[in-house]
């Protein structure tokens, strides 16, 4: 069998198949190191005191009586901070403005949620460190709130960012910070070509990521400059970055070193105690240790937007969708920068509509800023357009899968980042469509089947990777992407893929910051794509090394050697093949050592597509929702670890259904958030739910030499669409508020009585 | 600091002595002072289940134990499920499953399944998603875990 895809493209040796994990064993003794982990000798606990107010002026803050309790080794506040320019700057993934992102880590001047950080204290052991932020004094002027953006977009609204200006009204303090309009076509003229107008309000909550490891930097700081950040990061080389950045030092003065990571999910993209820790270890000489409480997580690390969304849709009676209009405004925090922007692009994207106007509003409020979500901004959107479709395609008697196959994008349809090439929107509803699920008869009263689609873009970006080949004739693989849910493992099988090695004989490593090239985040469901690709060329370059060695050694021409299943040959014969073990041996002897590279900036991204289909039963008596049984189709491309691929796909599926049915952030009259604890912010336990079925739709992405698309993140964005789907079949309302709590269904049960 | 106790309790089959402030939990003593850093800490209120360890036969959350309530007790912590190299069945069923992601969640998810089958040689779906309604996964949304458990319990039948 050919080890290059492009001289097989459906065959592989180890690509698609199940090994276990290289990392597997240590995580399953309790050996992995996570951040929380890890400790040196002279450690001292940093601990971060935060507002208790939504929204206020900081008069004073005395540190004073903190500094002096026995233990205690310093006491930091913004004030040490450097103030930055208030710009915003591509930076990675998502393009950040350092100002913001400064007066995030700890404030200075105001406090704009409840959970901002305001200093933070060293002390010997935690609890010295904890009664030492009791004995911070922080005076305040309370000022009002506004916790949604209707409450920010209101004529009179508390004003959070003084020196805030949108481009409608450049005169005026606001609290939106961008409107984005877009318009193809006439939306006008398509409503009235329609048979059917659906137009429906939709309102989402705020929810958390709720990775189970609470965010934790381990920091030194030596006497010539130079800070090292052991962190549970996606970003390493993010976390370097923009640490460097809010502590004004030189980024090549920061290592970053990846602890193995414990959920993310796009919450752990950026950075919030990393320089408090180094500020800390700056100022004391020792190691400091922080991490945050399951509470602070909550008040004050990255949840996505909740949303308010209007979307009109028209179509013909046999089920063509005319025209689209959307108003959207999504919670940013308190600071600009919401996904509303993805949400924008997203909300259409599974459909070809010539005629289609959105406006998009990205608002801050007295909450936590927030920070990407898996698919960050489209699973709010797909809420409201896809429930509509269900609506439309009702209205039309046809089958929603059949409404939604009709008016599928596919190749050459206009995608949000221009025509999409071979895509698997359609395949995806096909697969649903021909489940053993969908074909299977639903009954009983108060039962009921939904469905949805949805899209992400997924992303290229940097990628590094080095491939060592040792004398033995075993690989390594260096990359510096950390490994959230099993790409360790894939990297190895591409590396092994294209060398011809059994899997276990390459092993897989993340290095640090220092270690390994630019790398970009672990997110956007790139690391088997980007990260991917740069194994894969790395990988070919070290066949093209060994090319060379053998033309060496047997004096002849580079051209006429081959390498096919882990073995060098020569077209002309002559002489026996070599393997990649025999040259391996020999490297010493031949111009030392062999290693690959390769740095990539990957192009040639395949947009994902996720099809979900959910039974559920209603209890008509309490308003509860039970999922009877869900499955979830999607495009991987190419699913290198199958069994990983369907990890992501119920793993999203599930985060999905908790975003559905019970996660909100609640907030009182006063922008204090009252279940800032697992207890009362609700994530679904396995007593919940039913197995997670999943088809994987493999259409080659077109762009990627081994046909891989990125599977991390799409599955999240149907659930909460196709559970108002199923809410609705089962008992005849149309859910358009999350979470689907009980009370709130069962509200909307007696209303329709 | 004379409130310090000195704890006496046997930890993975293992005498073991420690001193610990009252204040300090049993999850605090096991990561900090005995380096067994793979109970984890997701949630210290004792809601997600990642710090669980075994005491006397029964599931308990470290993070809501004291240190000194470990005198005199059984411990066992995922650190103790393993023979020298060789995996306990539980183990190597995560493994080949790929019930885990991140693995954060995975020590508490294996002691509770632990004691579940220690009870339970032949559980139903129902009685492991009912054991393990205590431990919070964000990763895998529990189908892989169940099904190792399950596999698991079949194995050691």
């Amino acid at each position: 069998m050919a080890a290059s895809p492009k001289e097989g493209a459906k065959q592989f040796r180890v690509i698609g198949t199940r090994p276990i994990r290289p990392d597997g064993i240590d995580k399953v003794i309790g050996r992995a190191r996570y951040g929380a982990d890890y400790s040196f000798p002279g450690m001292l606990f940093g601990k971060v005191l935060r507002s208790p107010h939504a929204h206020a002026r900081i008069k004073s803050i005395n540190i004073e009586k903190a500094r002096k309790l026995p233990g205690v080794k310093a006491v930091v506040t913004g004030e040490h901070l450097p103030n930055l320019k208030n710009e915003t700057i591509a930076m990675g993934e998502q393009p950040m403005n350092p100002h913001y992102l400064s007066l995030n880590i700890l404030a200075r001047g105001k406090v704009l949620y409840d959970g901002h950080a305001i200093a933070a204290v060293a002390a010997t052991n935690p609890h010295i460190a904890e009664e030492a932020l009791g004995l911070i004094e922080v005076e305040y002027e309370v000022l009002p709130p506004a916790m949604t953006v209707e409450d920010a977009m209101a004529p009179n609204a508390p004003i959070l960012l003084p020196e805030l200006r949108s481009k409608d009204a450049p005169d005026k303090p606001t609290n939106i910070a961008s409107h984005i309009p877009i318009k193809r076509g006439d939306v006008e003229a398509a409503f009235k070509s329609a048979d059917f107008v659906v137009e429906r309000e939709f309102r989402t909550a705020m929810v958390h990521q709720g990775y189970i490891e609470p965010h934790n930097a381990v920091a030194t700081y030596t006497a010539d400059g130079h800070a090292t950040i052991y962190c549970s990061t996606q970003g390493p080389f993010e976390v370097r970055a923009l640490s460097a950045q809010v502590l004004g030092m030189e980024a090549g003065k920061i290592r970053v070193v990846p602890a193995e990571i414990g959920g993310g999910f796009g919450g752990k993209t950026t950075i919030y105690l990393e320089p408090v820790a180094v500020m800390l270890a700056k100022e004391t000489g020792h190691p400091v240790k922080m991490v945050m409480t399951r509470g602070e997580v909550l008040r004050a690390t990255g949840p996505t937007s909740g949303s308010t969304i209007r979307v009109k849709m028209g179509c013909t009676k046999d089920g063509t969708i005319t025209g689209a209009k959307v108003w959207m405004a999504y919670e940013a925090g308190a600071f600009p920068g919401s996904p509303v922007g993805a949400g924008m692009l997203t909300i259409l994207a599974p459909y070809n509509i010539e005629h289609a106007q959105i406006d998009a509003f990205d608002v801050v409020v007295n909450r936590p800023k927030t920070a990407a979500y898996r698919a960050p901004g489209a699973t709010n959107a797909a809420f409201a357009a896809e429930t509509v479709i269900d609506e439309l395609a009702e209205k039309c008697g046809i089958d929603p899968l059949d409404f939604r196959i009709r008016n599928g994008a596919r190749e050459g349809v206009p995608g949000p980042m221009g025509p999409y090439k071979r895509i698997g929107m359609i395949e995806t509803c096909e697969a649903i469509k021909n489940s053993p699920h969908y074909k299977s008869k639903l009954t009983g009263p108060n039962r009921g089947r939904g469905v949805a689609t949805g899209f992400w873009f997924n992303v290229g970006f940097q990628s590094s990777a080095d491939v060592h080949l040792h004398a033995d004739g075993t690989a390594s693989v260096v990359t510096g992407s950390p490994d959230i849910g099993g790409s360790r493992a894939s990297m190895a099988m591409i590396a092994a893929e294209v060398l011809g090695l059994d899997f276990n004989d390459v092993r897989p490593l993340v290095a640090d910051t220092d270690s390994i090239g630019h790398t970009d985040v672990t997110g956007g469901s790139r690391v088997t794509f980007a990260t991917g690709l740069a194994v894969y060329e790395a990988a070919n370059d070290v066949v093209r090394q060994l090319k060379e060695r053998a033309a060496r050694l047997w004096e002849r021409k580079f051209d006429e050697i081959e390498f096919h299943d882990g073995k060098v040959s020569s077209k002309n014969n002559g002489v026996p093949p070599l393997s990649l073990k025999e040259i391996a041996g020999k490297l010493g002897r031949t111009g030392g050592p062999i290693t690959g590279r390769a740095n990539v900036n990957a192009r040639g991204v395949g947009p994902a597509f996720a099809t979900t289909c959910v039974d559920v039963e209603v209890d008509p008596e309490t308003g509860k929702v039970q999922i009877l049984r869900v499955t979830c189709a999607q495009d991987a491309g190419k699913a290198v670890h199958p069994s990983y691929v369907e990890g992501q796909m119920q793993g999203g599926t599930v985060q999905g259904i908790g975003w559905a049915l019970n996660e909100e952030y609640f907030y009182d009259a006063k922008g204090q958030l009252r279940n800032a604890g697992f207890l009362d912010y609700r994530m679904p336990t396995c007593l919940d739910l039913p197995p997670i079925e999943t088809v994987i739709v493999e259409v080659a992405n077109p762009g990627h030499p081994l046909g891989i698309r990125g599977v991390g993140e799409v599955s999240i964005v149907p659930p909460v669409a196709a559970v108002a789907n199923a809410i609705y079949r089962a008992v005849g309302v149309r859910m358009t508020q999350t979470p689907m709590s009980p009370p709130r269904l069962l509200k909307a049960i007696h209303n329709k009585k | 600091m004379s409130t310090r106790k000195i704890v006496e309790t046997t930890i993975n089959g293992e005498p073991t002595e420690f001193i610990c402030e009252p204040r300090q939990s049993l999850l605090e003593v096991l990561r900090d002072v005995l380096g067994l850093t793979g109970s984890k800490e997701g949630c210290l209120t004792g809601d997600c289940g990642a710090c669980s360890v075994i005491v006397d036969g029964r599931v308990a959350c470290s993070c809501l134990m004291l240190g000194p309530e470990a005198q005199g007790k059984q411990i066992t912590t995922v650190e103790g499920l393993a023979t020298g190299t060789t995996l306990h069945p539980l183990q190597q069923k995560f493994l080949e499953h790929a019930s885990l992601q991140c693995g954060i969640c995975t020590p508490g998810f294996l002691i509770a399944a632990k004691a579940l089958l220690d009870r339970n040689r032949n559980p139903s779906e129902a009685d492991v998603r009912y054991a393990l309604a205590g431990n919070l996964c964000r990763c895998t949304g529990y189908d892989k875990i169940v099904r190792a458990v399950m596999d698991a319990a079949k194995e050691m039948r």
